[in-house]
């Protein structure tokens, strides 16, 4: 689905905890998540640091998505 | 013929331990054929033990991929075996992944390793190089028939038998060119085959061109507080009730829900569809999936233009890439015709 979105000349980033599965599917701009079943979340933390800790990560994106890249890049820490 | 000794390696759902809800049990060892192990060994030769089963939760695997391999390693080196299998996965994805590490860990220990997988199944084109894999069918129901293949195969492979091309055995194409001595030329073959096709006839290539389906990446967007960005989910996030009755599994469609006027999506609106994760999370809390809750904020910041007011999802839950294809042509065409220039894709 990331590399049609691409195709149609839309910027995409792709959040997901599987990484090797988001490169070979040929995303190019990647940011590794949480977990599985809650990629952007950890029912761990109260919700308030939860919030903070998904908002960091769609952050984490969207400089993704204003970073110039010429190859598949996982954006890690 | 010498005693051959096997290992197998299956997920929580093969070993009988649970479903989505054990996906993230820590590996596990026993020293009996488990689950498909029970099938296999009465197919395999009569030389071949199973000697022990390995058991992993799908997510833990995916999740701890360094930890995992390192304990699986361990373990597969303990029961010092002569061959692994992994498997088979159909077409899970993660469970491919894990099956596809598991028989990268033994290639790298010398150990040679047999699966089986769907074709699209994402462990293929990983690690196909690594193992033999059987083809397999996309769900389970195709047990009957992978397991005597998958036997056969290596019962093959651990006795050293002569392996024979991927079709003649039945194998996916790992990549492996092999030297070996033909009949005829390369020019007469290569005019036997252009006759064969002139004459619209079956002729088997001897090199596929290799495909390589890469999209360049888009130009980085300079000013994200002008941009419309919209999101986009493979985690199945839906209105309570799946009002379009998206699939669990193999989707066979996506929706678009509008998300105007909405802080967050709260789990008294929102629910996952997805058949493929323990969804309890998720349930909880859909904003873990579709982070709604982080843009809203962001667009009020300013640092996004604008959140598209409408959502898209489906289930990437062995959705055959065609649909996949299918679904993300029309999202992009109907988001380009909506001026919007970024997207935020999330997965499970």
């Amino acid at each position: 689905m990331v590399k049609e979105i691409e195709r149609a000349g839309i910027a995409v980033v792709h959040i997901c905890t599987v990484t090797p599965i988001s490169l070979t599917v040929g995303a190019n701009r990647i940011v590794p998540a949480v977990a599985i079943p809650h990629p952007l979340g950890n029912p761990k933390l109260s919700e308030k640091e939860e919030f903070s800790l998904r908002k960091k990560l769609v952050e984490k994106a969207l400089s993704a998505l204003a970073t110039p890249v010429s190859e598949q890049t996982v954006f890690e820490d | 013929m010498d005693e051959k000794r096997i290992v197998l390696y299956i997920n929580q759902f093969f070993g009988q331990i649970g479903g989505e809800d054990m996906a993230h049990i820590e590996p596990q060892s026993h020293d009996k054929p488990i689950g498909p192990g029970v099938g296999l060994s009465n197919l395999l030769p009569k030389n071949c033990t199973i000697v022990g089963t390995i058991i992993c939760g799908d997510s833990y695997f995916n999740e701890n991929l360094e930890e995992a391999s390192a304990t699986v390693g361990k373990m597969i080196k303990d029961f010092n075996p002569d061959l692994v299998i992994a498997g088979p996965a159909f077409n899970a994805g993660r469970y491919g992944m894990a099956c596809g590490t598991v028989g990268k860990i033994a290639h790298d220990m010398g150990i040679p390793a047999v699966s089986g997988m769907y074709i699209e199944n994402p462990g293929v084109e990983s690690y196909r190089q690594y193992l033999y894999i059987v083809e397999t069918t996309n769900s389970a129901a195709g047990m009957r028939t992978a397991l005597p293949a998958i036997a056969k195969l290596a019962g093959k492979v651990v006795n050293g038998e002569p392996m024979g091309t991927p079709t003649e055995e039945g194998y996916l194409s790992r990549g492996i060119r092999k030297n070996v001595f033909a009949e005829k030329r390369g020019s007469d073959r290569a005019v036997d085959m252009l006759l064969k096709k002139l004459a619209g006839e079956e002729f088997e290539t001897e090199y596929p061109i290799p495909l390589f389906d890469r999209v360049e990446p888009a130009a980085a967007i300079p000013e994200l507080s002008k941009v419309t960005v919209a999101l986009v989910t493979s985690g199945g996030i839906v209105p309570k009730g799946n009002p379009d009755r998206i699939e669990a599994s193999s989707a066979s469609h996506y929706g678009k829900y509008s998300i105007e006027g909405l802080e967050g999506l709260t789990s008294e609106g929102f629910q996952t569809a997805h058949g493929g994760y323990d969804p309890v999370y998720a349930n909880e809390a859909p904003n873990r999936v579709m982070p709604v809750d982080a843009l809203r904020a962001l667009e009020k910041e300013g640092k996004i233009g604008k959140l598209f007011p409408y959502f898209y999802a489906t289930v990437g839950n062995g959705t055959s890439v065609a649909n996949a294809v299918k679904f993300a042509t029309e999202i992009a065409h109907e988001l380009v015709n909506e001026g919007v220039q970024a997207v935020i894709l999330t997965s499970t």
